[in-house]
C-alpha cells in the first residue's frame, strides 16, 4: 500500500516540477509581460496543484490534507490577483513590455 | 554523497548566486526583488537545518515584510537613480573586497573547526520543559527561559515606532502615516482585500495558538495579521489610523506592559522577576502571547506604514 | 560534506558579500539591503551552531533558534527605521546621498519643517 502511495507522490511531484520548469522557461523566453504572466500562471495553478496532489497520500490525515489544499487555494487567489494587477499596469503603460 | 546533500549544495549555490546578484546589479528595484527571493530561499535553508520556527519567521518577517518595506522605498526613490554620485574609488573598493574576503574566510575556517562534541543546551530545555506545560521547545525558550529577552525585544519594537513617528513634519505631527491609497472599489485588489483577511486572521490566530506545541508562535502570527491589515489599507478600504489616537497607543503598549506586569508579579509574589508560578504558567504565558500578538501585528503594520504624512484633522 | 558544512560556508560567504555591499555601494538603500544580507548570514551561522547542538530528540538546539527569531524581528524594525530616515532625508533634501557636496537644490518641504 505504501508503494502505491510513493508512486502517486513521485508521479505528482514530477508532473508539478515539469510545469514549474515550463513556467520558468516561459518567463525567461517570452517576449513581453503579458505572455510571461501567462507562463507563470501555469506554474502556479498546475505546478503547485500537481505537487499538492502528489503529497496528499503522504499526509497524516484529513486535516493535514485539507491544509495542503488550502495552501494551494491561497496561492491561486494571490497569484490570480497579482497577475491581473500587473497585466493591467503593463497594458496601461502602453508598451506591454 | 546522497541526494539530500546534492539538494543542499544546489540550494546553497542558488542562494549565493542570488546574493551576488543582489549586491552587483545596478538597478535598485532589481536588487530589492533579488533580496526578497533570497529571503524566501534562506527560509528553505532554515527548514533543512530543522529550525521550522525560524523558517516561518524568516519567510514572514525577513523576506516578506522586509521585502515590502524595501520595495516601497525603492519605488519612491526611483527618481534618484539618475542623480547618484559615483561610487567609492577603486582603492576603497579593493580594500573592502579584501576585508570582506578575509572575514568570510575566517568565518569559514571557524565553521570547519567547530568543537566536535558540540556544546548544546537542548537537554536543559527538555529537563525544564515541565515548568510551562508546552511542548514546543522554542516557545518555551522564548516565553519562559529567556522571557527577559523577548520582553526587551518588545520594548525595542516600541522604540523603533517612536523613532519612525518622530520623523513627521510639524504639520503632520500625530497624523496619519503614508498616502491615502485609492483603488477601484470594484476592482481585483479590493476584492482580494475583502476575501483574504478573514481567512488570514484565522490563520494568524491559529499560528499563535498552535505555537504552544508545534512550530509557530506570536511573532509569525503577528506578521500574518499585520500583512492582512496592510492589504486592507493598500486597497483603500480603511485609512491608516492617526498616530495620536489613544486606543492605538494602548494596543502598542499593551504587549510589553502585560509582560512587565507579570514579571513584577513574579518579583512580588514569586521567586524572581518573570518567575511563573507552575500552576498558572500556561494560562499566564498564553495571555501574554495574546497581548503580544496584537502588539506585534500593530507594530509591524505601523513600521511599514512609515512616518505620518497627513495631518489628522482631515 | 554535511549540511552543516555546506550551509556554514554559504553563511560565511553571505556575511562577506553583505559587508562588501555595505562598504562599496554608494546608495543608502543598497547599503540597507546589504546590511540585511549581512544580518541573515550571521543568523545562519547561529543556525549552524544550533544544528550541531542537536540533541535530546530535537533536530536543532532551541536556544540559538529563539535568539535568531528575536534577531530577525529586531533587524526588520531597524530596517524600517532606516528606511523612514532615508525617505525623510529625500523629502527634505531632495537627494538620497549623504554627500553634502552633491546635494541637489533642496526641495522646499511643503509642510514646513
Amino acid at each position: 500500500m505504501s508503494v502505491a502511495r510513493d508512486i502517486i507522490t513521485v508521479a505528482g511531484v514530477s508532473a508539478g516540477v515539469f510545469f514549474f520548469f515550463a513556467g520558468t522557461v516561459g518567463l525567461l523566453r517570452f517576449p513581453d509581460t503579458l505572455t510571461r504572466l501567462h507562463a507563470l500562471s501555469k506554474a502556479d495553478n498546475l505546478g503547485l496543484g500537481f505537487v499538492v496532489l502528489g503529497l496528499l497520500p503522504q499526509t497524516g490525515g484529513l486535516r493535514d490534507g485539507l491544509k495542503l489544499i488550502s495552501i494551494w487555494m491561497f496561492v491561486l487567489l494571490a497569484g490570480a490577483t497579482v497577475s491581473q494587477l500587473i497585466a493591467r499596469t503593463a497594458r496601461q503603460s502602453g508598451s506591454g513590455k | 554523497m546522497n541526494i539530500a546533500t546534492v539538494f543542499e549544495i544546489a540550494l546553497a549555490a542558488v542562494v549565493l548566486g542570488l546574493a551576488i546578484w543582489t549586491i552587483a546589479v545596478p538597478d535598485t528595484y532589481s536588487a530589492t526583488v533579488g533580496f526578497i527571493a533570497y529571503g524566501l530561499l534562506v527560509a528553505l535553508i532554515w527548514v533543512r537545518l530543522d529550525a521550522v520556527d525560524v523558517a516561518l519567521t524568516e519567510a514572514a518577517i525577513g523576506g516578506g515584510l522586509g521585502g515590502v518595506v524595501l520595495l516601497g522605498a525603492a519605488a519612491r526613490l526611483r527618481d534618484t537613480e539618475a542623480m547618484t554620485t559615483e561610487g567609492p574609488s577603486l582603492i576603497v573598493r579593493l580594500s573592502a573586497a579584501i576585508l570582506s574576503a578575509s572575514i568570510a574566510a575566517a568565518l569559514a575556517v571557524t565553521i570547519l573547526l567547530l568543537p566536535d562534541p558540540a556544546p548544546t543546551l537542548a537537554p536543559s530545555v527538555v529537563a525544564n520543559a515541565g515548568a510551562t506545560g508546552m511542548t514546543n521547545p522554542v516557545t518555551n525558550v522564548l516565553m519562559a527561559f529567556r522571557g527577559m529577552d523577548t520582553m526587551l525585544e518588545k520594548v525595542v519594537l516600541l522604540l523603533a515606532i517612536v523613532g519612525v513617528w518622530s520623523l513627521a513634519s510639524d504639520q503632520a505631527w500625530g497624523g496619519r502615516p503614508g498616502p491615502r491609497h485609492q483603488a477601484d472599489p470594484n476592482g481585483v485588489l479590493a476584492f482580494l482585500a475583502r476575501l483574504l483577511p478573514p481567512a488570514g486572521i484565522v490563520v494568524g490566530i491559529y499560528i499563535l495558538w498552535t505555537g504552544a506545541d508545534h512550530p509557530g508562535g506570536a511573532f509569525q502570527g503577528g506578521a500574518v495579521l499585520a500583512s492582512m491589515w496592510l492589504l486592507v489599507i493598500m486597497a483603500g478600504l480603511v485609512d491608516t489610523p492617526p498616530v495620536r489616537s489613544r486606543w492605538l497607543r494602548l494596543i502598542l503598549v499593551g504587549g510589553p506592559g502585560l509582560f512587565l506586569a507579570v514579571g513584577l508579579g513574579g518579583l512580588c509574589f514569586g521567586a524572581a522577576f518573570l518567575a511563573y508560578p507552575v500552576a498558572f504558567a500556561k494560562p499566564l504565558i498564553l495571555s501574554i502571547e495574546v497581548a503580544m500578538l496584537l502588539t506585534i501585528a500593530t507594530t509591524l503594520g505601523l513600521l511599514l506604514a512609515g512616518a505620518p504624512e497627513r495631518s489628522a484633522e482631515r | 560534506m554535511s549540511a552543516v558544512t555546506v550551509f556554514g560556508l554559504c553563511a560565511a560567504a553571505a556575511v562577506g558579500l553583505g559587508l562588501y555591499g555595505l562598504i562599496a555601494n554608494p546608495q543608502p538603500l543598497r547599503k540597507i539591503i546589504a546590511f540585511n544580507l549581512l544580518g541573515s548570514g550571521v543568523f545562519l551561522l547561529f543556525g549552524i551552531v544550533g544544528r550541531r547542538g542537536a540533541a535530546a530528540g530535537f533536530g536543532n538546539d532551541p536556544v540559538p533558534q529563539a535568539l535568531v527569531i528575536t534577531g530577525v524581528v529586531v533587524a526588520f524594525s531597524a530596517t524600517a527605521l532606516a528606511i523612514a530616515l532615508l525617505l525623510r532625508l529625500f523629502q527634505i533634501a531632495g537627494s538620497t546621498t549623504l554627500n553634502s557636496r552633491a546635494a541637489a537644490s533642496p526641495r522646499s518641504d511643503p509642510s514646513g519643517h
